[in-house]
């Protein structure tokens, strides 16, 4: 029983490393661009969350709901400002732009807001359980989980049944022949950066509650996202979660077996489905 | 006035210069054809007129309006639409989807929709739902049509639609030509199949390294002068 539960805990927690993934592999389907800022935008938004519930006194619920347009008009902004003029054909300059942008909000987060750990306030939700038959669940990590089934259902209506998907995938097979059907490139990359922070904002939620969160944290959550969607197969949203929930899985069974296993047995586990399946997967058949 | 204008329109590739000097006039309902070899600049004409490539806004003026200047995507809306070299289908669109996207962001008055797209090329409708680019050549060619006539443009224009197809395949591509001109649309036709060419233009633009070497109407152009324009040598 103790197996079983500690595999539903794994699978629960994928759930949130999917959130942390989804995002980032939105964005990668439809520019190849790989935001190594992803973590830290999510660090970002979670002290946005703090802020709100502190400044305002709102539960972290209502607060994210706040916060989720303001990041919205964030990745727009950044997108349309700073990452637009990054690509092209050379895969290095995003690379080199993100990565100076994830240590620039990794210290102005220090410098706003210390070193100091910090929590979402929760209250009863965070010891909340269901019992489903002598499993006991907890009910944040199951919001989580639905959360992230949730994201990734709406990301693929909106990718495979609205005229803006359309013009999602349109663009990122041929910008220039998308611009000749009255696309804007630029302005689909923009909405599309904006969307994935919103996915950020719950994800930023969910980890806030969860966990402490300081400053620092937010390169090995991009790590976890990276290797959610590198598993996935890159850019599908679907293999997004199996990738989250084989990382939480592995995690999870890793830390059951020795409390010092938890993080390496993830690693371990993304090693080893690359080993196998180079492309991940579920691998999109055009590249 | 014409409808559509270039004015002493020049295109560079870097420092590469690929147009020097053209101009041309379509009228509305008309139908010209440009031909040329390859490297003539035909292509940088059509990607000089569709906003692809940027020039002075002086050079390509649209019913009066000076559009030189504009991208692709606000060319478009005026009432310019490309059918591109190549064909250009979206992969991960299905043959609907690729049409719909003709009509991106706007609901546009006029002849063209889904319905009177599947009426011109029948076979769309029967494989609406398979990839694009699952489709043999003319099948796509009929697509990438399509998909430019659902904006409902005033001027369609037309790079190499026979290109690497087969003759019965291009006549039947052809056929389509009349209906797309009694729906009001003013067309741009460049070909390197001058017979065809002929049979369907108004007029003919004749080009050789970035310059127009001759114009005139199908009947009074003979093949002496064409031969002459098309390779800078006489027959």
């Amino acid at each position: 029983m103790i197996w079983v539960d500690t595999l539903t805990q794994g699978i629960l927690l994928g759930g949130l490393y999917a959130l942390f993934a989804a995002g980032l592999s939105l964005v990668f389907g439809i520019m190849r661009l790989v935001n190594l800022a992803h973590g830290d935008f999510i660090v970002m938004a979670a002290y946005l969350i703090l802020l709100l519930v502190t400044l305002l006194g709102l539960s972290p619920f209502l607060a994210a709901a706040i916060a989720a347009p303001l990041m919205y008009g964030v990745g727009w902004g950044l997108q349309k400002h700073l990452l637009n003029r990054t690509l092209g054909n050379d895969i290095l300059p995003p690379l080199l732009v993100t990565f100076g942008l994830s240590i620039a909000l990794q210290n102005a987060l220090l410098e706003a807001f210390s070193a100091d750990s910090q929590r979402l306030p929760t209250g009863a939700i965070s010891t909340a359980s269901i019992d489903m038959g002598g499993l006991t669940l907890g009910v944040l990590p199951l919001l989580t989980f639905g959360s992230a089934v949730a994201v990734i259902v709406g990301l693929n209506q909106l990718f495979y049944r609205t005229e803006l998907g359309r013009a999602f995938r349109a663009t990122s097979d041929d910008a220039t022949t998308a611009s000749l059907m009255g696309i804007r490139p630029s302005n689909i990359f923009a909405k599309a950066t904006a969307i994935a922070m919103l996915v950020v904002t719950l994800a930023a939620l969910y980890l806030g509650m969860r966990s402490n969160f300081d400053p620092s944290i937010g390169p090995a959550r991009l790590i976890y996202a990276f290797q959610a969607v590198i598993i996935g197969g890159l850019g599908s949203l679907w293999g997004t979660l199996v990738g989250g929930i084989i990382i939480g899985l592995a995690q999870t069974v890793g830390a059951a077996i020795n409390p010092e296993w938890q993080i390496l047995a993830g690693h371990v586990a993304f090693l080893i489905v690359l080993m196998l399946r180079p492309r991940g997967l579920f691998p999109r058949a055009v590249d | 006035m014409s409808l559509l204008n270039t004015q002493r329109l020049t295109a560079h590739y870097g420092d590469f210069q690929a147009l020097f000097g053209v101009d041309i006039a379509l009228n509305q309902g008309e139908t010209i054809a440009i031909i040329g070899a390859n490297g003539a600049g035909k292509t940088t004409l059509m990607r000089s007129l569709s906003g692809v490539l940027k020039n002075d806004p002086d050079m390509i003026t649209l019913e009066g309006r000076r559009i030189g200047g504009m991208s692709a995507d606000e060319v478009l809306p005026l009432g310019l639409a490309m059918v591109p070299e190549g064909r250009c289908l979206f992969p991960s669109l299905s043959v609907e989807e690729n049409l719909l996207i003709g009509a991106y962001g706007r609901k546009v008055e006029g002849y063209w929709s889904l319905a009177t797209i599947y009426d011109l090329f029948p076979i769309l409708a029967e494989r609406r739902n398979n990839p694009g680019t699952a489709l043999s050549g003319g099948q796509q060619q009929m697509v990438a049509i399509g998909r430019a006539l659902m904006s409902n443009p005033k001027v369609l224009l037309c790079d190499e639609i026979s290109l690497g197809l087969a003759p019965v395949v291009i006549k039947d591509i052809y056929a389509a030509v009349p209906k797309i001109q009694e729906s009001g649309a003013s067309l741009i036709v460049v070909e390197q199949d001058i017979g065809q060419a002929m049979k369907v233009a108004d007029r003919v633009y004749c080009m050789m390294e970035g310059q127009v070497t001759l114009e005139g109407t199908p009947d009074n152009l003979s093949r002496d002068d064409i031969h002459a324009a098309y390779f800078g040598v006489s027959a």
